[in-house]
């Protein structure tokens, strides 16, 4: 029964990841990407990987498409295509491709018993994992307290991703200013969906705050709830306009909050520091090294999700805001005649996008 | 004994929900355009879910699967047709044009790139569609 | 009852195999989307269904959280196409009026 599951959801995947390479509606090639999110998160859940599985289906395949779309909405849907260099690429790819496959006969069989990768640390970690930290999800345990030291580093690679968008996006005039123009960034007409959005709202938020806190006990954690929250917001930003949510949560405060989320996470190291002990080290934090545990996971946890949700909002503001700097789209010929103002953006707008 | 007319009405409501899940896909693939196919997959899609969870609900006993599948099935039963209803909006957006009588076999469907703009006024017809 | 979830488990496959065709062969970018949403609600199905096969329905979750986010890329879809076909307008008007100049 299993064979025949991940047999059905890697023949799906290969097809789709096919038609995405060799598709050239770039919008088609978007929703294929969704897709292919969603038959990841299918595929690791039957391999058991609940938690990876989780992080796919949200961001793989809710956020990640979305963001693409609206990037699309800024570039063009169309891809150019490129015969010559996709000759070359082809030459590349195939030898390292081979090569590879043919390395991966040295390695253990999948999942064998004897193979070293579970050998050394991962009984530890099963037999020991209650014992020293006490909390039922050991992917969690794992990510938080035994390996602590990299998710702090993934943390810090979200924050600096984020800083990477704004950095790039960011326009001093353009991201406070009052609407100019009001019909793009509109909130949407539709009165359906208006109401359902408003329904939907606080119910995906509640989830988030569950997902978050319910990390220790089932799959979930910080990087998932910060997802969750940040659709949230990202629903209320498509239905009722960039101007609606950025009254609810101001540019600057989302990029403050992605700075606290790290800021908490390392706080934590360096108050185990304080304490005596290695950085990181959560048995520091209280008289009982088990609850100290607890403590310093739930702490860390919190500030991963308050990093990623941040980050996450504040790319949306940024390509939002893109779409109403350039509030035609690239189906404008350059010798479009618009507004004084319209004409201005749209002339830095070419001239930085070309 | 009411632990096996359970299980028989929760493989009954399984089966059904089968059966209409898959007429539905049949339909998405052989309708001729995209409004009909839309016929096919809003309404099958939210029928055959709410069947097969409901059967799932009735295995699970009372536990937190239960609360946990209740709560899937609303949030089902409130964004799949939502997500039919903008969907057609947005087809009728970009003016996706029923196929002709003539030539049943190719829709004519003008993406959002070639549609020409709209003549007269586009917001007073978007009102206009909204009031109705 | 497994042989139940055994035959629900093949034809959501089978479903799912079939929204794919949809997905590729789809002359509009419609019929992809319409794929695409009926691929994640049956995506939501096949999760709860292994649960349930494998016994352990705390990862329901997942299920969950699909079921919340499948239509927010919907939403921005419909948002995208709106937005398209309003810049589209107001650049035929900014033209009308520029040449009525």
């Amino acid at each position: 029964m299993e064979l025949l599951l991940d047999i059905a959801l890697l023949a799906l995947l290969l097809i789709t990841a096919i038609s995405i390479a060799g598709i050239k509606d770039l919008l088609a090639a978007a929703m294929l990407a969704g897709i292919y999110g969603l038959l990841s998160a299918g595929f690791f859940m039957t391999m058991g990987a609940v938690d990876v599985a989780f992080t796919e289906a949200a961001v793989g395949a809710g956020i990640s498409p979305l963001l693409i779309v609206l990037t699309l909405a800024l570039c063009g849907r169309q891809q150019r295509g490129d015969r010559q260099r996709a000759m070359l690429a082809l030459f590349l790819v195939l030898p390292v491709g081979a090569l590879l496959i043919v390395a991966t006969h040295d390695m253990p069989a999948f999942g064998a018993a004897d193979a070293p990768a579970q050998m050394h640390v991962a009984p530890h970690y099963i037999q020991q994992s209650m014992a020293e930290i006490g909390i039922p999800n050991i992917v969690t345990s794992v990510l938080a307290s035994y390996r602590g030291y990299d998710t702090f580093g993934e943390v810090v690679v979200i924050f600096t991703a984020g800083l990477g968008v704004l950095s790039l996006l960011m326009r001093s005039q353009g991201i406070d200013e009052p609407t100019v123009e009001p019909a793009p960034n509109a909130q949407s007409r539709d009165i359906v969906l208006r109401v359902i959005a408003k329904v939907l709202i606080a119910p995906i938020m509640l989830y988030a705050l569950y997902v978050q806190f319910h990390g220790e006990y089932g799959p979930g954690g910080g990087f998932q709830a910060g997802v969750i929250f940040a659709v949230g917001f990202i629903l209320y930003g498509l239905v009722f306009g960039l101007d609606a949510v950025r009254r609810v949560a101001s540019h600057g405060l989302v990029q403050f909050l992605s700075a606290v989320g790290v800021l908490i996470y390392g706080s934590v190291g360096l108050l185990s520091l304080a304490s005596g002990k290695s950085f990181l080290d959560y048995s520091a934090l209280a008289s009982n090294p088990v609850s100290g545990q607890h403590i310093g996971i739930i702490a860390i946890e919190l500030g991963v999700g308050i990093t990623v949700a941040a980050v996450m909002i504040m790319i949306f503001y940024l390509f939002a805001a893109q779409l109403r700097l350039q509030p035609r789209g690239p189906s404008l010929t350059p010798d479009h005649q618009g507004t004084d103002a319209g004409t201005a953006h749209l002339a830095s707008q070419q001239q930085g996008a070309g | 004994m009411i632990d096996s007319l359970l299980s028989g009405i929760s493989g009954l409501l399984l089966g059904l929900g089968c059966f209409f899940m898959l007429t539905g896909a049949i339909g998405v693939l052989r309708f001729p355009d995209f409004y009909t196919r839309m016929h096919a997959a809003g309404v099958t899609d939210t029928l055959a879910t709410f069947l097969i969870i409901t059967g799932l609900m009735l295995t699970a006993g009372w536990s937190l699967a239960l609360f946990k599948l209740g709560l899937i099935l609303l949030f089902i039963f409130f964004t799949s047709p939502t997500a039919s209803h903008a969907l057609a909006r947005s087809a009728q957006h970009c003016e996706l044009k029923l196929p002709e009588q003539s030539s049943a076999s190719d829709p004519r469907s003008p993406t959002s790139t070639e549609s020409p703009p709209p003549p007269a006024m586009p917001t007073e017809t978007i009102t206009t569609l909204e009031r109705d | 009852m497994t042989a139940m979830l055994t035959a629900t488990l093949i034809a959501l496959l089978v479903v799912m195999a079939l929204a794919l065709a949809r997905a590729l062969l789809g002359p509009t970018i419609h019929d992809r989307i319409l794929a695409v949403n009926m691929f994640g609600t049956k995506t939501v199905l096949l999760i709860a269904v292994i649960c349930f096969t494998l016994g352990k329905p705390e990862f329901l979750d997942i299920a969950l959280v699909y079921a919340l986010i499948n239509f927010v890329s919907v939403i921005g879809i419909l948002r995208y196409f709106e937005f398209r076909s309003a810049s589209a307008a107001s650049e035929s008007t900014a033209e009308v009026s520029n040449s009525n100049d």
